[in-house]
């Protein structure tokens, strides 16, 4: 599919959404974004979880107004949600009170069809997606993939000019996932559905690269454009051909580094981030995830391929990614492209018995995670060695969104309670400095 | 166009029965009848003090007219809590008055608000019987309305954001969302609050069917007048008819109206697997009635069918314009003013109020809300000392609980003002004041939430936590601190705060009562309250009642909220 000079479906133009913090402050979500949307294409926008991926979607469907900049539907402002869309929800997002049939009616009934045009519309969707019989059901009576069937025939139903899909899969064990992004692929290139694009929102790098043919990658804080390329592989494509375990691996790649420039297939430069102050954000992995990446990595010699690390432990890339970024933060692991290998105190730290990962845990933590240095530091100051956990909430929502700091929080809080840099009484909500017992041995 | 399917529903047709069918056609012409007497005697002129017949044969009549009044002030409370928790929830100005505003109206005991709803809908209608029917039909409501609409304005809160989004971005309009995404998401609560809320319509009936204002006194025929003009007249067996009679309705209302009501509501429940449904034989015969289905098919589908076109949204047609939206801003300021205005000249009437009141009065109120406090918290003491061995007990063993919780939900259901009388007889034969009384009475009417919610907590306890507590060892006490009272907090701190809120209500009847011809009281705010409605004493009256809503809503801030989201937080069970 060449880019033919069409007018976009959709276009956005420098788009950006933020939050004004009370004091003034702002809180920037999304840097301001440039995107077309043409017919013909399956886009597949993938980035790190929390990066406002889905937020991006919502904006290009006129579900959320952007704080500035402007979405255009055929040219059009956009006004309010998108006249001629439909979007496929991780959670389903069925009526349970309606039955299958009547779920996929809603739609059509807003559209003002008569009984008999929407029943006729509804019975062939449901034949399509291979729900057939199933029409009387209700939701709860059904498995998670047939679920999710409904809503594609719910979001066919209306004949979108673009389908929006946000992480469909993701709530759906790995074989049912399999099935039905075949169905899916089947669907749109024996042009079955009249949609015109497909905008899949998505964590999972090899589903993007199996079925998207534009990848568009995010980086966060806030979400701005890494990578934007094309995938000019033919359908069906093979997860083992060499084309698409590079790609896969040049997307790792890029995810892993968020500070470097990577060239490789049509590589965008990124824009320049905007300084987010002093404070990092921090993957929310647990430390028990880290120890346990690190000690796997031990074992494999301490070098591995993250792809096949990802594959070989049967994860999500996107949780594995998670706990990599944190393993790096604390300077345990070192990445280059698609690659990790155990830093010398990440070698240290796997040997160690449990005790000396705590106290190893603890100098990596206080040497690099921001948060934790100044949470220590403030506790230090006070006479008690105690502070509410609100004030740590107060520092952490100037750089954050409301629901983002309360989960940095959460996550720097396990870190400190691990490391034994503070405790946490919940009950109270307050932190109270651990003295070490021992010195902390260098 | 492609020919239209066949609009044969594809549900397989269930054998339609012709008995339900007679039988519904029986209850339509009872219905009409009973509406056009009704209509005949609320339109006739007044007669505020009719003589309350105390014979047995009197009482199906009696019981018709409370129960309509009932039903009546209920649909009145369905409609104002579905427009108020609307408003509340989606207008932002509104929700941040409206929704404090509810916390006060729902702490307000329904006498308070009798003398001004009474002289308003006597003064209204002043030559009909319809006048004072109506003020006895808003106290009713007075009582009703305010959990509901709290219910509502919950739900609409709590709409996952996925489902908002479905609606939005498929264009329904604001007819199809209301019916078919936020009314159902809503059904679950206001079912459950409307179980509540018409109990408390039954308990407080004494108070709204006959009550003296100032110099007047007023009488409806009815229920609760049947059993106060019993009382006051020292009528044991009319008592025991009275209260059979109403522990009849009560409990037929059970039978008929709300189990197929929860069954049906089981539809409503947001989750993603199925669970074991209810099942009510009701409904079932229902279901299957022809007359009912094809009043479906003929009236409701069709005219549904063409609101939902006339509202279709069309492509070419842009879906908010920025004039409306701007027009809805203004509209939302100049309510928020208003209601601010309605605020401040409330606490400036009140404020004058009080001046007016001499030092004496005031230490007098004040020492009765202190009594009237205290015996709200020995209920509350005694109630979840005794219901939670006995609601554990009951939680914990299946077959008891199979057996216990019908019993408990009926003996619950009994409103507790009907027993009134019975127990007042007793308590002045064994001596003692209606000071310890009316905690007794209290309890009466408060104990059963409690006992409610501790079966619901014991019984949702895991099996795995019980189980590793048998394999642990852990003795009697420990089990009890480590496993049996965690596990209860969060539905005892539910049954509390319900409870709380009906004790300090109950207090208006429990601590003043017109018996054999005399006036049983204590010192108690409850007791100043229903005096001063009693006097027409209105300033005292105001003042009470401020007094107790500063109480009740202080208390629900500083305790109740701050134990409701420890047991939400520390206490929960679900990961």
């Amino acid at each position: 599919m060449t880019e033919v000079s069409m007018i976009p479906l959709i276009e956005a133009r420098a788009v950006e959404k933020f939050y004004l913090q009370p004091d003034g402050n702002r809180i920037e979500v999304i840097a301001p974004t440039n995107l077309e949307i043409v017919p013909g294409r399956f886009i597949a926008l993938l980035g790190p979880s929390g990066s406002g991926k889905s937020t991006l979607l919502r904006v290009l469907a006129g579900l959320e107004q952007p704080s500035a900049g402007q979405v255009l539907w055929h040219g059009q402002p956009l006004n309010g949600a998108a006249p001629n869309a439909a979007i496929v929800f991780q959670s389903f997002a069925l009526f349970p009170w309606l039955t299958v049939l009547e779920n996929v009616e809603t739609p059509l009934k807003a559209r003002g069809l008569s009984a008999a045009e929407r029943r006729t519309r509804a019975l062939k969707i449901l034949d399509t997606v291979g729900l057939d019989g199933f029409e009387s059901a209700y939701p709860k009576e059904l498995s998670g993939g047939m679920k999710q069937r409904v809503g594609f025939a719910r979001a066919l139903s209306v004949e979108p000019e673009v389908l929006f899909m946000d992480e469909p899969f993701s709530a759906l064990d790995v074989l049912t996932a399999e099935n039905l992004r075949g169905e899916l692929l089947e669907l749109w290139l024996s042009k079955k559905m009249p949609t015109q694009a497909i905008f899949l929102v998505t964590h999972h790098i090899e589903e993007a690269v199996l079925l998207a043919d534009r990848i568009i990658v995010l980086g966060r804080n806030p979400a701005h454009i890494r990578a934007d390329f094309s995938v000019d592989l033919p359908q069906p494509r093979e997860r083992k051909a060499r084309r698409c375990i590079e790609l896969v691996e040049y997307i790792y790649t890029v995810l892993t580094q968020p500070t470097v420039d990577h060239p490789f297939p049509a590589a965008q430069t990124p824009t320049t981030r905007p300084g987010m102050g002093s404070l990092q954000s921090l993957p929310h992995a647990r430390p028990g995830g880290i120890a346990g990446l690190l000690e796997i990595l031990l074992d494999l010699g301490g070098r591995a391929e993250l792809y096949r690390l990802a594959e070989q432990l049967g994860m999500e890339t996107g949780d594995l990614l998670i706990i990599v970024e944190a393993a790096a933060l604390l300077g345990f692991i070192q990445v280059y492209e698609g690659e990790i290998e155990l830093t010398p105190e990440g070698r240290a730290f796997s040997n160690a018995d449990i005790t000396t990962q705590k106290v190893r845990f603890r100098e990596a933590a206080l040497k690099h995670v921001t948060v934790l240095q100044r949470i220590e530091q403030a506790l230090r100051l006070k006479a008690d060695r105690a502070l509410p956990d609100e004030f740590f909430y107060d520092i952490l929502d100037e750089h954050f969104s409301a629901e983002e700091a309360r989960r940095q929080l959460d996550t720097a809080i396990h870190w400190g309670r691990y490391a034994e840099i503070f405790d946490y009484d919940a009950a109270r909500g307050r932190l109270v400095l651990t003295e070490p017992n021992e010195p902390s041995t260098a | 166009m492609t020919k239209p399917a066949p609009l044969t529903p594809i549900v397989p047709e269930r054998a339609r029965s012709f008995a339900i069918d007679v039988f519904i056609f029986i209850t339509g012409l009872a219905l009409f009848a009973a509406i056009l007497s009704v209509a005949h005697h609320w339109l006739g002129p007044p007669n505020p003090s009719p003589p309350i017949d105390r014979s047995p044969l009197a009482l199906p009549k009696y019981a018709g007219y409370s129960f309509l009044r009932i039903a009546t002030a209920y649909l009145l409370s369905l409609v104002f809590a579905l427009l108020y928790g609307y408003v509340a929830a989606y207008s932002r100005p509104a929700e941040r008055f409206m929704i404090p505003l509810l916390d006060v109206l729902q702490s307000i005991p329904v006498l308070s608000f009798l003398p001004g709803v009474m002289l308003v809908m006597v003064g209204i209608a002043p030559h009909r019987q319809l006048g004072v029917e109506l003020g006895a039909i808003l106290l009713i409501f007075t009582g009703q309305a305010w959990n509901m609409a709290f219910s509502v304005y919950a739900s609409l809160k709590s709409l996952p954001s996925d489902l908002r989004n479905v609606a939005r971005i498929y264009h329904l309009n604001p007819w199809q969302r209301f019916t078919q995404l936020e009314l159902p998401y809503a059904t679950i609560g206001l079912v459950w609050n409307s179980m509540m809320s018409v109990a408390g319509g039954w308990f407080f009936l004494m108070a709204c069917e006959m009550f003296v204002l100032g110099n007047r006194d007023f009488r409806l025929p009815g229920l609760g007048s049947y059993l106060q003009t019993a009382a006051s007249a020292g009528d044991t067996p009319a008592i025991l008819w009275g209260l059979g009679a109403m522990i009849g309705v009560v409990v037929a209302l059970d039978q008929l109206v709300w189990r197929p009501v929860i069954c049906w509501a089981n539809k409503f429940k947001f989750e993603e697997t199925e669970t074991e449904a209810p099942h009510s034989p009701i409904l079932d015969a229902l279901r299957r009635s022809r007359v009912l289905g094809s009043l479906r098919r003929v009236a409701i589908e069709p005219l549904n069918e063409r609101l939902v076109r006339r509202l279709a949204f069309r492509s070419g047609r842009s879906s908010a314009t920025g004039g409306s939206s701007k027009r809805w801003h203004w509209l939302e300021r100049s309510v928020e003013v208003i209601g601010i205005c309605v605020i401040i000249y409330g606490v400036a009437m009140a404020v004058l109020m009080i001046n007016k009141m001499s030092p004496t009065e005031l230490h007098e109120v004040l020492r009765s809300a202190a009594a009237t406090f205290a015996r709200v918290m020995v209920a509350l003491g005694i109630g979840t000392l005794w219901t939670i061995p006995v609601g554990v007990a009951i939680g914990f063993n299946t077959r008891v609980a199979r057996v216990a919780q019908p019993v408990v939900q009926i003996a619950a259901s009994v409103p507790a003002t009907a027993l009134f009388p019975v127990v007042l007889l007793l308590l002045i034969q064994v001596g003692g004041g209606l000071g310890v009384a009316s905690v007794l009475l209290m309890l009466l009417g408060t104990q059963w939430y409690i006992l409610f919610n501790v079966i619901a907590g014991a019984i949702a306890i895991p099996t795995d936590l019980k189980e590793a507590s048998r394999v642990f060892r852990l003795g009697l006490l420990d089990r009890w601190r480590v496993l049996i009272l965690p596990g209860i907090f969060p539905s005892l701190v539910t049954g509390l705060i319900t409870a709380a809120g009906g004790a300090w209500n109950a207090s208006i009847v429990a601590e003043y009562f017109h018996f054999k011809g005399q006036i049983i009281s204590t010192t108690g705010l409850g007791a100043t309250i229903s005096r001063a409605t009693d006097s027409g004493n209105f300033h005292q009256l105001l003042v009470a009642t401020s007094v107790m809503v500063a109480i009740v809503v202080t208390t629900n801030r500083l305790v109740w909220r701050r134990l409701y989201r420890l047991a939400h937080t520390r206490f929960r069970l679900d990961t």
